[in-house]
């Protein structure tokens, strides 16, 4: 009784993982891929969700045969991941941050790609008054006063530094008002932005993830234009002595295109609703 | 905010698109998810069968252990695996991060103790029932967990199940180990997290409704396939 009951099992336990393999097989290109060449690009959401890489890789992709796979997260964590090797290139905007990076041996050189800008948004009401101020840190000083409500990314994200950099500079300790008007959500450009026009809060954002976000409501961009508010993004290797692991060659072709002129046209030629979100500035004879 | 009628015609029309990029992540969440579900029932289900009718030191201990741990938060466990094969963790070498495969260790690990503790439930009154029987045959202990096993198989079947709905709609895990990447680890869960982020509130909504029809097709399609086995078997 008991081998023919064994039997039973198995041939129970068979016909699933049958199944479950036919699954598999019929997928099998996706996990094909997986032994091409490929390298793993940390970055930051502003560029994923603007659609950016989206337009350019491909490019890249024809040029060399090599396919960049994005996993986009915050610049806190691309950078973290990175430490950990977990990538081979990292394009990200927090300038301190990267040659901090670099001068810990995690990386082998930094260097510029492109800028665009950070804005204040907030709700078409503006019960702080700020649509006009041009000078950010006065914004920021009147915003405080007013006790206005403000998201924050609060995820140590290259967006969420320069933020803390502009309230140090408006001498306004926000830590203090956290959870009254200061809302940190701990989450990523897109996240807070939900939260903003949920809460009718302002909120500092990249120009890029703005323009192409989808849930505006009633927000509009009320500070702009400032010299504070520029955003610069940077790409740096992997150090391979570090992590063997890390695909170097693959790596620096890559960031020779994205800062050699195919790639930095690539770039210009990128626009959203006609407006083009990121401005190249990669040194030149790169 | 968009209107119910009109994210209903749009989760609809994706489904009838026959987008390519669509099914293919449609195919990987259910790939992985069920790849998880059969590897959490193979060492599941004999564990939560052990747990019903073997007594061992410490399986008071190991039993409440295993239903805490059918609450694990998604995103410890992301965490723990995405630790075990980041290039500088003890599995790193094997190149495992960013692939299904390490979504699919995750997964694993989220519904290995569902099914396990739901397992033992299921099997623990059979067992009872089937005490006095195991003992008068003297059973060995593996003959006794494959007999209860074959016995509750139909009752076990809603055990996976239950392992499966927490594997397919889980987002946490597979976010830190796939890193959602395009054409290779994204999942249903994680693009209706990222459409969320773009702020498509209506794709996000419409993704979500074809994820959940996608689920009561799976339950139906297993549901279905174990009352035709009831029946072969006591026509």
């Amino acid at each position: 009784m008991q081998t023919t009951l064994a039997k039973k099992v198995t041939i129970m336990v068979g016909t699933f993982g049958f199944l479950v393999s036919v699954l598999l097989l019929a997928l099998q290109p996706a996990w094909a891929a997986d032994g091409g060449g490929f390298i793993i690009l940390q970055s930051t959401t502003s560029t994923d969700n603007s659609g950016l890489l989206k337009a350019i890789l491909p490019k890249f992709r024809d040029k060399s045969g090599i396919e960049v796979r994005v996993v986009a997260v915050g610049t806190g964590q691309a950078i973290k991941n990175s430490t950990n090797g977990d990538g081979d290139v990292l394009l990200v905007h927090a300038k301190a941050s990267e040659e901090k990076f670099v001068a810990e041996g995690h990386g082998v050189a930094r260097t510029d790609v492109m800028y665009n800008d950070f804005v204040i948004v907030g709700p078409d009401a503006d019960p702080a008054n700020l649509k006009g101020t041009a000078d950010v840190i006065a914004a920021l000083q009147k915003l405080a006063a007013a006790e206005s409500l403000f998201a924050s990314r609060g995820d140590n994200s290259g967006t969420h530094k320069a933020e803390m950099r502009l309230w140090k500079a408006a001498g306004i300790d926000v830590a203090k008002s956290s959870g009254a008007w200061y809302r940190a959500t701990g989450s990523g450009m897109g996240a807070t932005l939900n939260t903003s026009v949920g809460l009718g809060a302002y909120a500092l954002t990249d120009r890029a993830t703005w323009l192409s976000f989808k849930n505006k409501a009633g927000h509009k961009v009320l500070v702009e234009g400032n010299p504070r508010l520029f955003n610069q993004y940077g790409i740096i290797l992997v150090n391979p002595e570090k992590h063997p692991g890390v695909k170097a060659k693959a790596g620096q072709a890559f960031i020779d295109w994205l800062t050699g002129a195919d790639g930095q046209a690539a770039i210009a030629a990128f626009k959203v609703d006609g407006k083009q979100l990121f401005f190249p500035n990669a040194p030149k004879n790169n | 905010m968009p209107d119910l009628s009109s994210i209903f015609a749009l989760a609809v029309g994706l489904v009838f698109s026959f987008d390519a990029e669509l099914y293919a992540i449609i195919g990987l969440s259910l790939a992985v998810s069920l790849t998880a579900v059969f590897l959490g029932a193979l060492f599941g289900i004999p564990l939560g069968a052990a747990l019903a009718s073997l007594s061992f030191p410490g399986r008071g201990a190991l039993t409440a252990i295993i239903n805490a741990f059918m609450g694990l938060p998604p995103v410890v466990v992301g965490l723990v695996v995405y630790l075990m094969l980041s290039r500088s963790g003890p599995l790193g070498v094997l190149g495992l991060l960013y692939t299904p495969t390490a979504m699919i260790i995750a997964q694993t690990l989220l519904v290995m103790p569902l099914i396990a503790a739901l397992s033992r439930q299921t099997l623990v009154e059979l067992n009872s029932e089937y005490d006095e029987l195991f003992r008068s045959l003297r059973l060995t202990a593996w003959q006794r967990i494959t007999a209860l096993i074959w016995d509750g198989r139909y009752g076990l079947l809603t055990a996976a199940l239950a392992g499966f709905g927490r594997a397919i709609a889980e987002v946490g895990a597979v976010m830190i180990v796939g890193g959602n990447i395009e054409h290779v680890t994204r999942v249903m869960t994680t693009t209706i997290a990222l459409e969320t982020s773009k702020g498509n509130l209506a794709l996000a909504l419409a993704l979500g409704l074809v994820l959940i029809t996608i689920s009561i097709l799976v339950n139906a399609a297993l549901l279905s396939l174990n009352k035709t086995a009831r029946r072969l078997a006591y026509a």
